[in-house]
């Protein structure tokens, strides 16, 4: 009789910590971080952890119209660095995100932000064509054209994206082909390789455990 | 008998012999089927897909046996030196750049050339690196 009690106990114990283990999935926060001191609501003061944010932008998307950080409030969404003419990396990115994008086109919580690198060539009309032709409609995937100077320096101080001119590179750039998840509230929480197939089915699977944190 | 026997022993290795052998033609399509295909993962695949699906409109698929027979001498041009013409593949128009590889040797084009034309439902059969090589020196 003992036994059996010393059994169901032991089985017991293993569940709640397999369950225990299911609930804490939290995805991590990237970037610059520091200590502030904050009042909580009952005016008490404590200390708190802030972490690195995207700062407020202004490009114009794939339908020359002025875009800012506005269309992100609310929502999570997957940043990326790419150009039209790009024949190396961008286009297996693209496939890649491709999919994650057809996962969740329906989810009105989740977005996709492609900026391009190639300031010269890549005017709101070549992005109109690369993303029709890439098979997007509407505005949940954006394609924004900027500045060199507001694009270059967003992608490696903000979304730690390493971009740049390069005469010697095939098409005339260089960058990074991360997929840079960002929650609601302009946190960094992920980056993935979007050229990996298996990274990239990561960040389907990162989505929901992002969004879950959001549900009360 | 016994003659007989060892006759027919002797006759059933001859075709044995025969049959196992493969032929220098065959041989030399599994090696280009193979080089091209590493060939193909690093250059091709990025826009043409694992699978020859293509991307959008952005890059054909190459499955259409048609366009590929149809343009059978132009191929080993069009993988060197790029295109910059509409092709029309499966009835669609497909009007984007592709890239020149002028860094692959004409051996290169051959191996990726056969690749293609004998992968993803296409079977076009051998095509020597002799042949390709008087192709390329009468691109347009």
């Amino acid at each position: 009789m003992n036994k059996i009690i010393s059994y169901a106990a032991a089985g017991l114990l293993f569940i709640s910590i397999f369950s225990a283990c299911q609930q804490g999935r939290r995805l991590p926060f990237y970037g610059e971080r520091h200590a502030e001191a904050v009042k909580d609501a009952a005016g008490v003061e404590k200390i708190d952890t802030v972490y690195q944010t995207i700062p407020d932008w202004a490009f114009l998307n794939q339908d020359s119209v002025v875009t800012t950080n506005k269309v992100t409030d609310g929502k999570i969404y997957i940043a990326d660095f790419f150009f039209t003419s790009c024949t190396t990396i961008c286009p297996t990115m693209h496939r890649n995100l491709m999919t994650v994008y057809n996962e969740f086109k329906t989810n009105p919580d989740v977005m996709f932000v492609s900026h391009t690198i190639d300031f010269k060539y890549d005017k709101p009309s070549a992005l109109k064509k690369y993303a029709q032709k890439l098979g997007v409609d509407g505005l949940k995937w954006q394609f924004l054209y900027g500045s060199k100077d507001s694009v270059y320096t967003l992608a490696e101080k903000s979304y730690l994206v390493a971009v740049g001119e390069d005469s010697t590179a095939k098409d005339g750039y260089i960058h990074q082909g991360y997929l840079v998840l960002i929650d609601k509230d302009r946190r960094i929480r992920g980056a993935y390789d979007g050229t990996k197939e298996e990274q990239v089915e990561q960040l389907k699977k990162d989505i929901p455990v992002l969004l879950a944190e959001y549900k009360k | 008998m016994r003659k007989y026997i060892i006759s027919s022993i002797f006759f059933f290795s001859i075709i044995a012999v025969i049959v196992s052998c493969q032929s220098q033609q065959q041989i030399d399509l599994q090696n280009y089927m193979s080089n091209g295909k590493d060939i193909y993962k690093a250059k091709c695949q990025n826009c043409h897909g694992e699978n020859g699906e293509g991307l959008g409109e952005l890059a054909p698929p190459l499955t259409d046996s048609v366009f590929l027979k149809s343009n059978k001498m132009r191929l080993a041009c069009i993988i060197k030196n790029g295109a910059n013409e509409t092709f029309l593949i499966h009835g669609k128009a497909y009007k984007e750049k592709m890239p020149a590889f002028p860094e692959l040797a004409d051996i290169d084009v051959a191996q990726v050339m056969v690749y293609v034309t004998n992968s993803f439902g296409n079977h076009q059969g051998f095509v020597p690196y002799s042949e390709v090589s008087k192709q390329l020196q009468h691109c347009k």
